[in-house]
């Protein structure tokens, strides 16, 4: 969806977050441009789910600012943000789909609590979703305990894309699935982005999806944000943690010959 | 940002020219549905649908999908649709929704509700049978991992059979003897009262030392233990096995009977006749201090009378009852807890099917006590 509005999706300023004596995040600054799909990597424990709960307003920051589609958040019990929210997507690491409700129905769930339409369409609407991320209509009957964890995934994304959000967060989406099922979700992805013009923000520790699918990677590392570019640029950088995360043994490997 | 959603239909001839504009976006949603229902009738009607979309400012999927309805709706007839003026934005959108919901999802059958109801009663009777062999079935295993620990007796986990008796055994005195003492205290007082009538005080305490010694300060504890040891083994274990812990453990080769189970109905067969024990104690001691302020009869006399009122066999009786309510409880929980599946709602009804059988198999076991001992003439 195009639309007018300000140039960035995501405007973080000067964020600190810290629990007790830790300090995780330490003025981290980023701004995520609109449309873009925009990776994050840093160590593990380094704070990148930090820094994404942080966003949608789950963890209260120290101080800083941070703006979302020109809505300053203000924790999530804040109304601004609570309204804000519903143009959000949000895919947590283990899918949290509620275990309770058919996959159909968790998918419905967004468009029941924020819209008024008959359940014709809403079933037309969920049917619509699950084939969207390649999932049939049959597996909307299902309830998430009985799926498997690439289907968990695309069943959670579908949800997250129940309202047509203009920013869509993923954490991790690809860990834990195989590597046709993640290079998959990541074609996905990269089809849904087009199409929906979505701003997407992952949390990801796969290369490959860096290298195919991100527009921007961001690298976190000291409670900052050290390095920010398309992947070529970060290959450059010469940030001590930078390059080994991406001239360790195993990144070299997966690098293309070309570049 | 949104501009209201329009839909302006001008039939001329066969031809039916459709004009959406505005906003076609999921926060208009009843306006949409409203407006592409209002131009059914006329889709019905023309040989030919235009749709120009010159007009629409923004689209979702909602949107992309009312106006792909309605161009189905069209074609479904043998007619001809047109869609023309689609921004090159949307078109990838226009282009899958143009996908989706092809596909005719199998009819599922829908019983007739009497017959749903009889099926419902017909498995609710064949999982009774189930139950019956799921608590067999946990008895035997339990005995096969008690031969094995008596067999090798260092295969007993010493540390956890310790801790579990710390949890269901000493944890819960404060709350076992708050509970007995009141009951306690409560049935001399109603004693009292109805007794004064007929000038037969003195019974009360037989009533009290029989009633508390033989029934109920063993059901009342096996009750307590069931809502609170129970659930919380049957809790344990369900979460336990959500998280595949149990898998892990049999993968590793050991018997999660041996290792998580036994020690904790173990715990429970030692904590409950220790816990009737101090339970029935602190329920007599509360009807001697109502008998004491409320009754007129000092400490002295009460103990006197209770001491010919009642004999070690009213305490054998109620305590021997202990063991095979804890072993019940026990049983129930764990199997329950093993039956969890992957769901948030299953664990809460496994939990709750838990406490509820293993308060009804007390009391129905208290039953049988009473009639055995009746019959034996204890």
């Amino acid at each position: 969806m195009q639309q007018v509005g300000p140039e960035f999706a995501i405007r973080v300023r000067d964020l600190v977050v810290g629990f007790g004596r830790q300090v995780v995040l330490d003025h981290l600054s980023l701004d995520v441009r609109r449309g873009e799909i925009l990776g994050l990597v840093g160590a593990s424990g380094g704070g990148k789910t930090v820094l994404m709960r942080t966003i949608i307003g789950l963890i209260t920051p120290r101080s800083g600012e941070i703006e979302v589609m020109g809505t300053v958040i203000g924790g999530a019990q804040d109304r601004a943000t609570q309204k804000a929210a519903s143009r959000w997507g949000i895919l947590f690491q283990q899918g949290a789909l509620f275990s309770s409700l058919t996959v159909r129905q968790n998918i419905q769930f967004p468009l029941r609590e924020n819209l008024v339409m008959s359940q014709g369409l809403m079933d037309e609407i969920a049917t619509a979703k699950l084939e969207m991320v390649g999932l049939s209509p049959e597996d909307g009957d299902k309830f998430p305990a009985e799926l498997s964890g690439g289907m968990t995934k695309r069943a959670a994304l579908a949800r997250a894309l129940a309202l047509d959000p203009a920013i869509v967060f993923l954490d991790e989406p690809t860990s834990g699935l195989d590597p046709i099922a993640a290079g998959e979700f990541d074609a996905l992805i990269k089809t849904l982005q087009t199409t929906l013009g979505l701003t997407v923000f992952m949390v990801t520790h796969d290369l490959a999806s860096m290298y195919t699918e991100c527009d921007r990677v961001a690298a976190l590392a000291d409670g900052k944000v050290v390095a920010i570019g398309p992947m070529r640029e970060l290959l450059q950088s010469e940030h001590p943690w930078v390059r080994a995360y991406f001239h360790g043994k195993r990144s070299e490997m997966l690098q293309p010959k070309a570049s | 940002m949104t501009s209201p959603p329009l839909l302006t239909a001008t039939p001329s001839g066969d031809v039916l020219e459709l004009r959406p504009g505005g906003s076609w976006t999921a926060a208009n949603v009843a306006t949409l549905e409203a407006l592409s229902n209002g131009v059914t009738a006329q889709l019905d009607r023309s040989n030919t649908v235009k749709v120009d979309m010159t007009g629409v400012r923004e689209l979702d999927t909602l949107g992309a999908w009312l106006l792909e309805k309605i161009s189905r709706r069209a074609t479904r007839g043998g007619h001809r649709a047109e869609v023309t003026g689609v921004a090159d934005n949307y078109a990838g959108l226009i282009e899958e929704v143009h996908q989706v919901n092809r596909h005719n999802p199998a009819p599922v059958c829908k019983l007739n509700p009497v017959v749903a109801m009889l099926n419902d009663l017909g498995r609710a009777a064949i999982g009774g049978t189930e139950d019956v062999s799921a608590f067999l079935q946990m008895l035997g295993s339990l005995f096969l991992a008690l031969v094995g620990a008596l067999r090798r007796p260092r295969s007993l986990r010493l540390t956890s059979l310790v801790y579990q008796l710390y949890r269901v055994g000493f944890q819960a005195i404060p709350i076992m003897v708050l509970i007995t003492f009141l009951i306690g205290a409560i049935i001399a007082q109603q004693g009292f009262f109805h007794f004064r009538k007929f000038g037969a005080e003195s019974y009360v305490v037989d009533m009290v030392g029989i009633l508390v010694l033989r029934e109920l300060g063993v059901l009342i504890v096996a009750i307590m233990v069931a809502g609170r040891s129970g659930s919380a083994y049957t809790a344990e274990l369900g979460s336990m096995k959500m998280r595949e812990e149990i898998d892990a453990l049999s993968t590793m080769g050991l018997d999660p009977v041996e290792v998580l189970i036994l020690p904790r109905i173990i715990a429970l067969v030692i904590a409950l006749p220790i816990l009737s024990f101090i339970g029935s104690m602190a329920a007599l001691y509360g009807g001697g201090l109502v008998a004491q302020f409320y009754g007129d009869m000092g400490p002295a006399i009460f103990i006197a009378r209770l001491h010919d009122a009642v004999s070690v066999t009213s305490f054998k009786v109620g305590i021997i009852k202990a063991p095979f309510m804890a072993l019940a409880i026990g049983i129930v929980a764990c199997s329950e807890g093993l039956r969890v599946k992957g769901s948030a709602e299953s664990l809460g009804k496994q939990t709750t099917t838990s406490v509820v059988k293993s308060i009804f198999l007390v009391i129905v076991l208290d039953g049988l006590f009473a009639v055995f001992f009746a019959s034996i003439g204890m």
